[in-house]
Formats: structure tokens, sequence, C-alpha cells
């Protein structure tokens, strides 16, 4: 196979690619889990901050975790911002907290029961370690509510593992070289942790199950809304390949270019895996393996080297035997082998940047350089050897290449390491961090068990909200929609404000539908922020239909005109736009006018005038009276002329 | 019934490897949990870990069937011994573990925070504390500080001896932070000693990475080796990390529930900062800056003989009480005391150190009795004046002492002392006057 071609027509089967799904939905409760504080994220001026340091600490079983344990290398600190009238001490990890949120825990329950699933009888709250600064308390507080379920999709069942109830973590403002800014506005929001086996078998079916349950959490009514409020990870493995495990898929149609793009960096690395041991390439990790070389850099041209010497930073080199040309062999679409050790050496190391020398002589490094350095490294060409360096400080060069010694050798070892892989907006992945393991969970003293009765449980069964399919049937009923529509509705965002609406005003339902879900869309293609239209001015929009005050025309110009002025009264939106509706008198008079200035076209075509003067009219009218209207007046008019 | 067969039949320990089957119902199947069993303080419910980390309570009752997979061993905290080599540049820094959050660990038994933590563990999670002093550690009590005991504190102030005649240049005491003001005090009064005795606590269990423990112990470590003369207590300053105040013993008290800088100066400041965040620019390491905010050679003056370093004195009468005043309290309590044999009583008036009529004939009976009296203020900031009122001049000619802006808390660790180790005359006259920097001649006007 070439090595730039990525197109590969996939066979899933014979792969034997398995995915899972973990999604998290933050819940629209009134209060936070642990605290009393409202679920409301802002973006106005924090009222304050305060500055802080984690550490690692010792789990129950005595271990240290090895995902914590990095972070902790890196000694950052951290930045919580907060607002004083909707954050508390809780949230700063400054005072205990208080027991879950109950209406978190019955929505728990009820997406449990939508899936079928068996919820225990005891719940305790775990603290999951996560010290990134993400919490300030350096743990996540969550809840192991419920397992073993299944929901159906079109390419056949998925079996849900899990359903935990956990608190969402600091939303980050900014990364800053020794610093990381938080705030703690949505620390504490309710989310739902759903994990399902790996059943997925090909990526249409791994977006169809995010889309099914992403349908039952919404049937709750307590799903969040709005981008961030839901987030996907995706767990892919390939026969020969590993798990992975890709965070923070914000938009569910990437789902399946992460798993397609996954499955051909799986091929790719067991490929470049086969090469290393043909070649019987060699790596010898440890730091006692970094070359210091910045004498061989002494008076190069490369402005990143010159620049990190200038800082009295030091050129370091590592020797890769047997990895020549495959440092630069793509395993994702513009993703090479090399940029997976760069990921490392920037998430372990911090450095910016690496060169190895399948890219060399570039970036101001010449070729008497490189071969200087192959030299020094004793790089022989007829093993294939190659090397890579790295300008920083020394500690941090040290650091980012035993890293990438690390990531090399397990290219020859393992192929593909097991790891958590953030998800690229072009459905490509990085390294985050390596696979969690189970030490990092340990009880929350602070907070009792909680009991789940089942009579509780029995409630929420015998309560359970619609759930989509009823509900289009009932809409195509009660609401005479057609089938596309109804279906558009109840995937809609927008369904509860379609059912009030339509309960409230005598307009036609479907008039209704597609003034939310058609028109709404294309007003925002045509550049319009639709984000400022709210419930009121729907409202108001129908309220004048229903009594005829605005004709079904002008609505797009109406709702246009909520956009610009929202603050502005439906009144002042039609004065605005000029689409106050005209009475029926004025109507026929205007009409009448509009006949008798082409008189002379009806006295040569008769009835065949029709076409022409219903477009004047309309020019005329458009959006102060109904069509129908005008359609059926025109019409009476010519007949009596024409008659006469 | 089946189920109940199986659970007694099958004898299960902490730890074990467990496979539970649920009974189906009839609209679910049934469903299957596996994990180590942990300990549950219900006895109907069984709680196990599960491989993904969580617990998950199922109750007996719903149990068809349980197998065991594996004896497993019951999880401990792995303890491991230390041995460090002392480095002669650095001053020997001895840190008595007394228990408390600092020196906490979680008890999975009950599910609370208990104290565990031997003065070595702390020395584990804290190892930067080897490169600030050569560490011995020792764990002389394991309680919460709420179920601390006067006569605590003289085992304290006895270990405080024994450690600097052993040569330690400082001393620095883990304690709770409930009562920690309460020993502070004590130690002030009791010790006289020109090593620093510096008390440290936290607000946050230190085993949670966000505590506060470690920064603590830092800071009191460092401290310790300044070369300070008496007894302090070190905290955070603010609720964020960036630096930690040392307030004297005698002046501290805890102020707040659960925030990091819970513990305040009382009408008094904090006698130095330690900056915990800033960073040496050269070496980009946290060069935890000191910045003393009262006069550093005052703090570091000898106050006994040299070569003596450290003296002695635990007598404490333990028959003192100290008695809040709120409206419509009554004499009852004061003769109940005196009738119980208490030699003295500190009240915590209100306002400018004020009580009720209804408690006048109290006073005068345990006066009359022999008891000490003594008047603070239970508004915490401010000095008591009992001139100002009739009241207040009606408590001085009954008796009743002013401790002018001495905390409450300490006024009455200050009165055991001093009715155990002076005639009583000479107690009460010393009542009202500094004599280990309990009392300030004059009341500053910016408070921290």
């Amino acid at each position: 196979m070439s090595n730039s071609d990525l197109n590969l027509n996939l066979d899933y089967k014979e792969l034997g690619l398995k995915v899972g799904l973990e999604i998290h939905q933050q819940l629209n409760t009134s209060r936070k889990l642990f605290c009393n504080c409202p679920t409301k994220i802002r973006d106005d001026e924090p009222h304050g901050e305060i500055e802080r340091v984690l550490r690692p600490s010792q789990s129950e079983m005595g271990q240290i975790d090895k995902a914590a344990l990095i972070e902790s290398k890196k000694e950052k600190n951290y930045v919580y911002q907060y607002y004083n009238d909707t954050n508390c001490l809780v949230e700063l990890d400054d005072e205990p907290p208080q027991g879950p949120c109950e209406e978190g825990v019955y929505t728990a329950v009820e997406v449990s029961e939508l899936m079928d699933m068996h919820v225990v009888d005891e719940v305790q709250v775990m603290r999951k370690m996560v010290i990134d600064g993400s919490n300030t308390s350096g743990f996540q507080r969550t809840m192991f509510i419920s397992q073993d379920g299944n929901i159906e999709t079109d390419y056949g069942d998925v079996r849900i593992t899990s359903l935990c109830l956990e608190e969402d973590a600091c939303k980050k403002v900014r990364d800053e070289k020794d610093k990381v800014i938080y705030c703690v506005d949505r620390l504490g929001i309710p989310l739902l942790e759903i994990t399902t086996e790996p059943d997925i078998t090909t990526p249409e079916m791994g977006k169809e199950a995010a889309r099914r349950i992403g349908t039952i959490l919404r049937a709750t009514g307590k799903a969040k809304r709005g981008l961030g409020t839901i987030r996907q990870d995706v767990n892919i493995s390939i026969k020969e390949g590993a798990r992975i495990e890709v965070k923070g898929v914000q938009n569910l149609d990437l789902i399946e270019q992460i798993i397609k793009n996954e499955a051909i960096r799986q091929i790719k690395l067991n490929e470049i895996k086969k090469e290393l041991i043909e070649r019987n390439a060699e790596v010898k990790t440890g730091t006692q393996n970094i070359v210091d070389v910045t004498e061989l850099f002494k008076n190069t041209e490369s402005k990143v080297i010159k620049s990190a010497l200038k800082k009295k930073g030091v050129v370091k080199a590592i020797l890769l035997k047997g990895f020549d040309g495959l440092i630069g062999k793509e395993v994702q679409p513009n993703r090479r082998l090399g940029t997976e050790f760069s990921d490392r050496g920037k998430v372990i190391g911090g450095v910016g940047g690496l060169f190895h020398t399948d890219e060399l002589p570039k970036y101001g490094i010449t070729q008497e350089e490189v071969d200087a350095l192959k030299e020094f490294m004793g790089a022989n060409a007829e093993t294939k050897d190659a090397v890579i360096i790295v300008a920083d400080r020394e500690s941090k060069a040290v650091r980012a290449l035993g890293a990438v010694l690390d990531r090399a050798y397990e290219a020859i070892t393992i192929g593909i390491p097991e790891e958590t892989r953030k998800a690229l907006e072009d459905g490509n992945t990085s390294y985050l961090r390596p696979l969690p393991g189970a030490a990092r969970m340990y009880p929350e003293t602070d907070i009792p068990n909680i009991p789940i009765s089942d009579e509780f449980v029995e409630n929420i069964r015998n309560n359970l909200p619609e759930m989509p399919k009823e509900k289009l049937e009932r809409f195509i009923k009660e609401y005479d929609l057609n089938n596309d529509l109804a279906k558009q509705m109840v995937m809609s965002y927008h369904v509860d404000l379609f059912e009030e609406l339509a309960k409230t005003f005598k307009v036609k339902p479907t008039l209704i539908a597609t003034t939310i879900e058609a028109t709404v869309k294309e007003i925002r293609r045509e550049g319009f922020n639709i984000e400022l239209l709210k419930e009121e001015h729907f409202e108001q929009l129908f309220e004048c239909i229903e009594n005829g005050k605005v004709s079904k025309e002008a609505i797009v110009d109406v709702l246009k005109g909520f956009v610009e002025n929202p603050y502005a009264n439906v009144d002042k939106i039609l004065e605005i736009k000029g689409l106050s509706a005209m009475s029926e008198e004025d109507v026929v008079k205007e009409i009448k006018s509009i006949i008798k200035q082409n008189i002379a076209v009806v006295n040569e075509k008769g009835m065949g005038a029709m076409g022409l003067l219903m477009g004047r009219c309309m020019a005329n009218l458009r959006g102060k009276a109904d069509g129908k209207l005008i359609n059926k007046t025109l019409q009476d008019e010519l007949k009596s002329i024409v008659n006469k | 019934m089946s189920n109940n067969n199986c659970l007694e039949n099958l004898k299960t320990d902490i730890g074990d490897l467990v496979e539970i089957t649920t009974k189906a119902e009839a609209d679910k199947s049934s469903t299957t949990y596996k994990g180590n069993i942990m300990p549950c303080l219900k006895e109907d419910v069984i709680m196990i870990k599960m491989s993904s980390g969580y617990n998950a309570g199922i109750k007996k009752e719903k149990i068809e069937e349980i197998k065991l997979l594996s004896k497993g061993e019951t999880p401990k905290h792995v303890k491991t011994d230390l041995e460090i080599n002392k480095d002669k540049k650095l001053k020997n820094i001895s840190i008595i573990s007394t228990g408390g959050t600092v020196a906490s660990r979680v008890d999975y038994k009950t599910g609370a925070v208990h104290p565990a933590f031997t003065a070595d563990d702390l020395i584990m999670a804290v190892p930067e504390l080897l490169t600030i002093a050569n560490i011995s550690g020792k764990a002389v009590m394991n309680i919460l500080s709420e179920n601390m005991l006067p006569t605590y504190w003289k085992e304290v102030a006895e270990h405080i001896e024994q450690e600097v005649k052993n040569g330690a240049d400082g001393i620095v005491i883990a304690h709770g932070t409930d009562t920690m003001h309460y020993t502070a005090s004590a130690l002030q009064f009791m010790v006289k000693s020109n090593v620093p005795i510096i008390l440290v606590g936290a607000q946050r269990s230190s085993d949670r990475p966000s505590s506060d423990a470690a920064l603590n112990l830092i800071a009191s470590t460092k401290f310790a080796t300044e070369g300070l003369s008496g007894v302090y207590v070190l905290m955070h300053g603010e609720n964020g990390d960036e630096y930690c105040y040392l307030h004297e013993g005698v002046k501290v008290r805890k102020l707040h529930s659960s925030r990091r800088d819970a513990f305040k100066s009382v009408n008094a400041q904090p006698v130095a900062k330690m900056n915990m965040l800033s960073k040496n620019k050269k070496t980009n390491e946290k060069d935890y800056k000191i910045e003393y905010l009262a006069d550093e050679r005052k703090l570091k003056q000898n106050i006994i003989d040299k070569n003596l370093n450290v003296q002695i004195n635990t007598k404490l009468e333990e028959r003192v009480a100290l008695l809040k005043i709120y409206p419509g309290i009554n004499s009852d309590i004061l003769k109940y005391y005196a009738d119980k044999g208490y030699k003295g009583i500190v009240l915590e008036g209100t306002g400018l150190g004020h009580a009720p009529e209804t408690l006048f004939e109290g006073i005068k009976y345990a006066i009359s009795k022999g008891l000490l009296v003594a008047m603070t203020t239970q508004t915490i900031n401010g000095r008591v004046n009992m001139n100002v009122y009739s009241n207040g001049v009606e408590l001085q000619k009954m008796g009743v002492i002013s401790c002018e802006d001495m905390n409450a808390e300490t006024a009455l660790v200050k009165m055991m002392y001093l009715l155990a180790n002076y005639e009583f005359k000479e107690a009460k006259d010393l009542m009202g006057k500094n004599i280990a920097g309990e009392i300030t001649e004059f009341s500053v006007i910016d408070l921290n």
C-alpha cells in the first residue's frame, strides 16, 4: 500500500471494528448537583478569582494513578474565576458538598428506565481523580446509577453498559504557560454519562446510536440545549488494534469521520510496526539516551533553534534506529507518525515542536547540519536510522524527548498504544493522556449513600415521558401534520414551543411547524441571528395571525423584524416594516384601482389578464393582506368586468 | 429462601471478588454485577467496587445468586518506613503529629475522615519538606481536635521539651483545626523556648488533591527553621493558595467552619506572610518568600536562657469554665459551677463586657465562694471596657476582672494556668495583665 493514500475502501466487518460510545449530557436542573447554585453559564466579567495548586494523593488502594501523575509533573497553577451571585464556597472547594440534587437523580433514573436498565439499590458518590485542574477539589464527584440496558437502531441493537450521574467540570477560559484559567460557573452542573457496549460495527451505526440516545435524553425535557451541553466520547478498536478513547466529539456528524479515521490510523500504525520489525528497528528508552547536540547548531540559521538558544535553551537529540522514512508516513489525513511523536512531546514535555530527519533539511536547518547531526548521533543509512531533535529549556527538552522515546518504543513493541485522544475538528485525533485506570476512584466521604427505593423507581416507570415514536403518531393525528413535518417537529429542539403555540392559537399547526422549523432556518441562512428569537416573539406573531392582523405572507418579515429589534413588540415591528394588515375594504379598493390602471390589458385579454394582475396586486399588497383574499377579490372583480 | 441460603452459606469478606446475580422481576430480566466487596454501613445491602472503580449497593433481598470468584485482601493503606539521611547544612525540625485533618485518612468503614497518618506519612505525602530541613516525625497521639483535653496539652508540651533537648531547631505540631487555638494558647503559657513552636492544620482533608495540608506543612516547616521564639499558628491567608499567614498562638481564632483561611488574628495582625506560589526567576522553582509583618528582631529574641533553650510548666487548674452570656441567662448555672467546686469562670459578655442583672446574683455567689470571674467579649473583635455603662461598673464592683482585648478561649486557658501556678490574689491580678502576648496595650486600627 502506498504511504499517502488513505482513501482505503474499508471493510469494517473484516477489520473487526468495535465502537462504544460515552455520552455526556448536561441537565437543566434548577440547582447544581452538590450545591444550591443555579446551573447557569455566564459570559460577563467574573467577580473574582483565586489561584490554587493541586497535588496527586494516594487512592484507597494505596496506588498513585498514572494519568494523575503526568498532570502533576506539569506543575501548573490553576486560577478559578467566580461570580458572587451564582457561585458559592462549595464550588471553590472551601465548603463540603451538599446532598445530590433530587431532580438530577430523578432524571437519571428516568433515562435508565427509558433504556430498560437496572437501577442499583444504593448509590455511593465516588471521587474520580481528575487533576488537570478542571475540578477545584482535584476530583469529579460521580455516581453509578444503573447498568445493563438496551437501545434499538436501524442497524441493530446496542447494549447500554452503565449510566452515571456526575458533576460537570469547570469551563476552561484559557491556557497560559504556567497556569490554566478556569471558570467555576459550569462546575457542578449535573451530567448524565451513558456508556454503551462496543456493539457498534460501522461508522453509520455509531452516528445512529448517538442520535438515538440524544433523542431519549431530550424526551425527559431536562436535557440542556445548545453548543457544549452534550459531549460524545468514542471508544474505537479494530481486531488487530487497541482500544482508543476519543474525547470531546461535540458534533454528531463528526462521529462517522472520527471512527473512520481512527480505523485508518490503527491500520497504518500496524503497517509501520510490521515494517519496523522487518528492519530490526531499535529504540533505547531512558533519559541517558538523550544527547546534547547544542554545539552542532551554534551557528545555525534556523529561527526556531536560534531563539531557543537565546533563551538559554539547548538542543537535544535522540537516535531511532530503523525509523528513517517512517516518521513522515501518514497515519491519518495530514497527520504522520512524527505528529504522534510531537503530540507526546507537547503534552508531556510542553515543547512546541520537534524536528525529525525525515523532514530535514527544512525550517532553516541546512543539509550540512543534518549530515553533522546524523554522524554525531551515529545514524546509519544502511540500517535506515533517523534522528529527532528538540530545542528548548533543558528540563523540558529532556522530558519531551523521553516521552518521544517511549512512544517510538511503543511503535515497535505494541504498534498502537492504548490511550485517550482528543477529537479534532477535521475528524482526526491527537494524543491527550494514557487511558485512566480503575485506581482513580474512591468514595466521597462527605456525602452519605443515597438509597433508591422501589417505590421511587416504580413511580418514575409509571410516569415515563412520551417517546419520539409515540409523539410522531400523535402529531400526525392531533395536529394533522404530514409525516415529514411531524418527524422534523418531534426531533426539533422547539417541540415544546410548537405544542404550546398549536394549543394556544387557532392557527393551522402546519403553519406553526413550518414557521418554527423551515422559515427560521431560511432567515438564518440569510445571516439573521435567530438566537435572538424568543418564545414571546412567536406568541405575539401567531396571536396576530389568529386575529388577522398579520397575513401569513408577512411571517418572514416579522421574524426578521424581531431579530433586528428583539425588544420591540409586534406592533412596532409591523410599523417599522410597513406590514400593518389592510382592512378587507381597503384591499378591494386597492385591487379595483390596480384593475383600473391596467384596464387596457383587461379589455384585450379578459380573464387571461389574471396572471399579470395578480403579480401587480401582490407587489403592492404582499404582507398587508392574505394571498387568498387578494386572489379571490381580484377574480371576482375581473369576472364582474369581463361579464359586463 | 434460596437467596438467603446462598448468602448465609457463603462466607464473604471485605475485598473478596464476587459475582452477584439479581432476581428476575415481572418486567425485567436479571442482571449481574461483578466486583470486590466493600464495607457498607447497612446490614441489608451489599456494596461492591466494580472494575470501573464505581461502587454499587445491591439489596440482599434482591439477590438470586452470589458467587465467590476469588478471596481478596482487605484494601489498606500501604506504609513504607522512611530512611532519611541528615543534611548537615539544614536545620533539624521535629514534626509532632496529634491528628486532625492535616493528618487525616478516610475511614472506609464508617465513611468518615479519621486521623490515621503518622508523621512519616506526612513526609511521604510532602517530600518537599526534606529540602527545607532534616525532618523527624513523631506521632504522639491520634485524635480529632474536638476530642482534645487539657491533659493532652501537657503531653504535647512534654514532647516539645524532649524534642528540643534532643536538638530540634524547631517544632511543627500537626493539629486538628477546631481547637488548635486553645492548644496554641496553652503551649504559649506552658512552654518557654527559644525555638519556634508552630501549630499547623488543614481545612480540607489531605487525601484530596486540593488539600491545603501540603502547603501549610511546607510553610510551617520553613518558619520552624527561622529561629523564632514562641508559639504560632500557621494556616492559609486566603482561600486561594497564594499565601499563608503566621499568627501569634495567643491572638488567633478559628472564624470560619470550612474555608482555608478560617484562622484570623483577632485584635492583632499576623506576624508574617509566606508567598506559596512565587517562583525564583532564575531556577523557576517556588521560593516560598517570607515577609515579616511584625518586628523580626523581636520575634527572634531569646526569651529564656540560651543554654537552656526550653523550659516547661504544665500545671493547669482544669476546673475552669467558659460561659457565653445571652438574653434570659439566669444565675443557676453559675451557682452550679460554684457548688461543683470550680475555681474560675470566664464570661463571654455582650458588647464592651456586660452581663444582665439576672446573672448578678450568681456572679456574687461564685465570687463569695472564692471563684475567679473574668470578662471577655462575644463580639470577638474589640476590647472589654467595663467603665462606660453602669452595668460594667456594677460588675467591676463585684470583683469581675476585665480581660482587655484577650480572646475568650485564650482567657480560659490562661485562667487554668494562673490558678494552678499562683496564689489566688496574684492570679486575679495577672488575669487582666499581659504575661505572654495575649493582651496588647493598644488596639490596632487596621486588621487583616
